[in-house]
């Protein structure tokens, strides 16, 4: 290496570069949810049913306190993050499912050894409403109130430390004495 | 009371850390003899503050003090007191106590064994550890304080430790890891202190490379035990995910390889000066981007612990300042260490820097496949990288890596002569060929990428017992007398090189070789994986210290005759209601059985099972403990045994 060349300058550039990134990186916590969707209602889709022949939309969502569960057989956090779905059905928790980029023979089959918690499951072959719900990936879960807007968006798994700190303030909140 | 101690003892360590990063440097500046010599008492309080405050986080989790959040957050009064101890670095907080602590360790340590080296440069590197440390012990006291109390209405029951995290190669896993990357901090401060004294001798390399082996030994164990315990704790069978936590970890690695050569070349032939102080730069950057990435939140990953952006943005600030005002101050320095000798194309110097060019590549193809999704995600763009582009680029890159190995450790330094380097390797060749035809046809026929690299494999051990032989023989003793006067640097390298091939030879063969079968089984069922039979004896309950368990039990025979009885179990935890999968396997040489119970079917009637068989997967962790022992051998060498005892002879004329 030569004297005063300005390649003794790459690495610093270089790692300013990635400093930039990881900067940018920090204020979109993937746990969150963007702030646009928390209030919106949720985007207008018309989708098969997985387990009947009716076709769902925007409007299925709606009515009352209900959790959208993004999951896919290919997911492996869904797998544990399944029996806590389970006990959270038997609770008497309406849980929609949205079954993510997935195919629906294998889910059918994965609902039925497993147990199925959902009231209802969307089926989103292609993703779209993924994209437009701003999913990440599997599992997912959003809370969802009667007119049918987002309040809350959770990424990762749902077990009985996130239903306790995300989900029941929240429920409690607009409901005095509801679901927990 | 001990949790109020070891808060106190923080402090303490954070008042010495600052006087550690500011006298002694003072000291050197003005030339004042008494602050330099400060370094070393300064290095030992603050350890020892350190110490205390460990002793007492122990403590609270041994006597189940729920009263602190961190206790009560990651313990249970349930908990075996072995786990209750490791809970210690169970969680964030805990962590970077430990991470603290070992650095102050490194910090004492470096005091402890220098006494070879000139009392400005001691003080110079511990005020750089010094530095670290307040950055550290900053970021523990004011976002991560483990002592934080909940009071005055606390729990009567901690949450429990992560069931994940239950476990006896978890309890050695995060301080072998740490250990690995806070060494590398010693090679940073050595490197950082080598630039502000603007004098970069071969003495340099000779003072850093010791604690460099050190730290790469550490890293080594620390990975392949995360490797380990991924492999029979998630119950997917995986021994490598490329995860952001596990690249993470890799990173550090692969610069610390290229480091710990690159030292080699700097201390012998006094050449790649300024590449060995940017490689020692890296290695430790790269380690504080692993915590950084672990901790932030940017990513996330299977196993990523609390994430808060918050203390994301003090690492993030704390890795420019470390990082950014080393490189800052390498583009500034760096004329001053121009070199003034040459080496041939055909040379070990050569080779040595071919092989430190495909490290750092790979360093760079992990580093762009850990943050490109953050990239991605800026652009708006869902793309996912997974193992097809690690493997795409690692595999050749690995490779090319053994093929240049061997002329490498062949080679002469400063020149080779190119036909005698050729002729010793062609004749080398055949052999490797046709072993590696035979060997990885031995289980069942690979394709071409296995017989090739289980050919390199062998390449690289033979020409490693060529190399000893000739060695061996050239001191003209006869044989055995020869090669007890290899020196044990030497052994290390070819301990080290050695463990390669047997974890590439392991890789290989799980890769090409394993079989998987998910199936549905109830007791009575029968399943079979070539010449084995599982059968599906019977199921059983338990309850464990802080669990429940659902057991199997798994005839397992061969060919007929019985090998083993397994039980994988389904465990639910009490406190977090978390439900953890335990397989069970029968580890062997050759290979390994495993079985994981999946979900149960029909009411429990019937179970998804996982069965696999996995050859030679145990080579792989076996390989990265040869390298690492590599590490302990090279170290074990008399030169660092006599420098120990050479009480500074060259203080006086070394000094800056």
């Amino acid at each position: 290496m030569k004297a005063n060349s300005p390649w003794v300058f790459l690495p610093l550039v270089g790692f300013v570069l990635l400093a930039v990134l990881l900067a940018s990186g920090l204020g979109r916590d993937p746990q969150e949810l963007p702030s646009a969707l928390v209030g919106k209602p949720v985007p207008s889709f018309s989708l098969p049913s997985l387990m009947t022949d009716e076709t769902l939309t925007q409007d299925s969502l709606k009515g009352r306190w209900q959790l959208l569960n993004v999951w896919a057989t290919w997911c492996p956090t869904c797998y544990i993050e399944h029996p806590f779905l389970l006990e959270l059905a038997a609770r008497g928790v309406a849980i929609a499912g949205l079954n993510y980029k997935d195919e629906s023979d294998p889910a059918r089959q994965y609902l039925a050894e497993h147990g199925n918690p959902f009231t209802h499951v969307i089926v989103d072959a292609d993703g779209q409403l993924g994209l437009d719900l701003g999913v990440y990936g599997a599992p997912e879960t959003f809370l969802i109130n009667p007119d049918g807007e987002i309040v809350l968006r959770h990424a990762g798994d749902l077990n009985a430390r996130v239903w306790k700190e995300k989900f029941v303030p929240l429920l409690e909140q607009n409901q005095p004495g509801g679901e927990a | 009371m001990a949790a109020e101690i070891g808060h106190l003892s923080l402090w303490l360590a954070l008042a010495a850390a600052l006087c550690l990063s500011v006298f002694p440097l003072v000291g050197v500046q003005r030339n004042i003899l008494a602050l330099q010599w400060y370094a070393r008492p300064l290095a030992w309080v603050q350890w020892l503050a350190l110490t205390l405050s460990m002793v007492c986080l122990g403590y609270s989790f041994f006597i189940n003090d729920f009263s602190v959040a961190y206790v009560a957050n990651h313990s249970n009064s349930a908990l075996p007191v072995a786990y209750r101890l490791s809970a210690i670095w169970g969680g964030h907080e805990g962590s970077l106590l430990l991470w603290g602590w070992m650095l102050g360790g490194w910090a004492a340590m470096v005091g402890g064994l220098s006494r070879s080296v000139p009392l400005a440069m001691v003080a110079r590197v511990l005020s750089v550890m010094g530095m670290i440390s307040v950055g550290f012990l900053l970021f523990m006291l004011l976002t991560s304080n483990p002592f934080d109390r909940v009071l005055p209405w606390f729990p009567l029951d901690g949450a429990d430790l992560n069931p994940l995290l239950q476990d006896p190669g978890l309890i050695i896993h995060p301080p072998m890891l740490y250990m690995g990357y806070v060494g590398f901090s010693v090679a940073f401060a050595f490197a950082v202190a080598g630039l502000l004294a603007g004098n970069l001798d071969p003495a340099w390399a000779r003072w850093a490379r010791p604690w460099t082996t050190v730290a790469w030994s550490f890293l080594t164990v620390g990975i392949a035990l995360g490797s380990w315990w991924a492999y029979y704790e998630l119950g997917w069978g995986g021994w490598w995910f490329w995860d952001p936590v596990e690249n993470a970890s890799l990173l550090p690695w692969l610069a610390g390889t290229a480091l710990i050569h690159s030292l080699a070349v700097t201390e012998k032939r006094n050449l790649f000066r300024a590449w060995t102080v940017l490689l020692a730069i890296i290695a430790f950057s790269l380690s504080l981007l692993g915590t950084f990435l672990v901790r932030s939140g940017v990513l996330t990953s299977v196993h990523a612990f609390a994430n808060d952006p918050e203390r994301g943005a003090f690492i993030l600030g704390f890795l420019i300042v470390v990082a950014g005002g080393a490189l800052t101050l390498f583009a500034v320095r760096s004329s001053t260490l121009t070199n003034n000798k040459g080496f041939k194309p055909v040379s070990r110097e050569a080779f040595l820097l071919g092989n430190n060019l495909i490290l750092l590549t790979a360093t760079f193809v992990v580093l762009v496949g850990t943050i490109a999704p953050l990239f991605f995600e800026a652009l708006d763009l869902k793309i996912s990288i997974r193992s097809p582009y690690f493997n795409g680029f690692f595999v050749p890159l690995t490779m090319a890596l053994i093929v240049l190995m061997v002329p490498g450790v062949f080679s002469n330094w400063k020149r080779q002569d190119g036909r005698v380097l050729v002729k010793r390797m062609a004749m080398l060749a055949p052999a490797a060929v046709i072993a590696g035809w035979f060997g990885s046809r031995l289980p069942e026929p690979s394709p071409w990428q296995g017989v090739l690299a289980i050919m390199l494999a062998l390449y690289l051990v033979f020409a490693h017992v060529d190399d000893v032989v000739r060695r061996a023989r050239a001191y003209g003793q006869g044989f055995f007398t020869g090669l007890r006067k290899l020196g044990r640097a030497y052994w290390g390298m070819v301990s080290a090189h050695c463990g390669l091939a047997v974890m590439v030879a392991g890789i290989t063969l799980v890769s090409f070789h394993e079989v998987e079968r998910d199936i549905r089984m109830g007791p009575g069922d029968r399943a079979s994986i070539g010449e084995y039979d599982f059968v599906f004896d019977s199921l059983d309950n338990y309850q464990g210290p802080n669990f429940d368990s659902t057991r199997g039990h798994f005839q397992v025979s061969y060919q007929g005759e019985p090998v083993v009885i397994l039980h994988p179990e389904k465990r639910t935890y009490h406190a977090s209601g978390q439900i953890m999968t335990e397989a069970a396997i029968d580890a062997g040489f050759w290979r390994d059985l495993y079985v994981a119970m999946g979900e149960p079917l029909d009411d429990g009637n019937a179970w998804a099972v996982r069965i696999y068989f996995k050859p030679g997967i145990r080579w792989i962790w076996l390989g990265s403990l040869i390298m690492a022992f590599g590490g302990v051998l090279a170290l074990s060498d008399k030169r660092y045994r006599r420098l120990r005892f050479a009480n500074g002879e060259k203080e006086a004329t070394n000094e800056s």
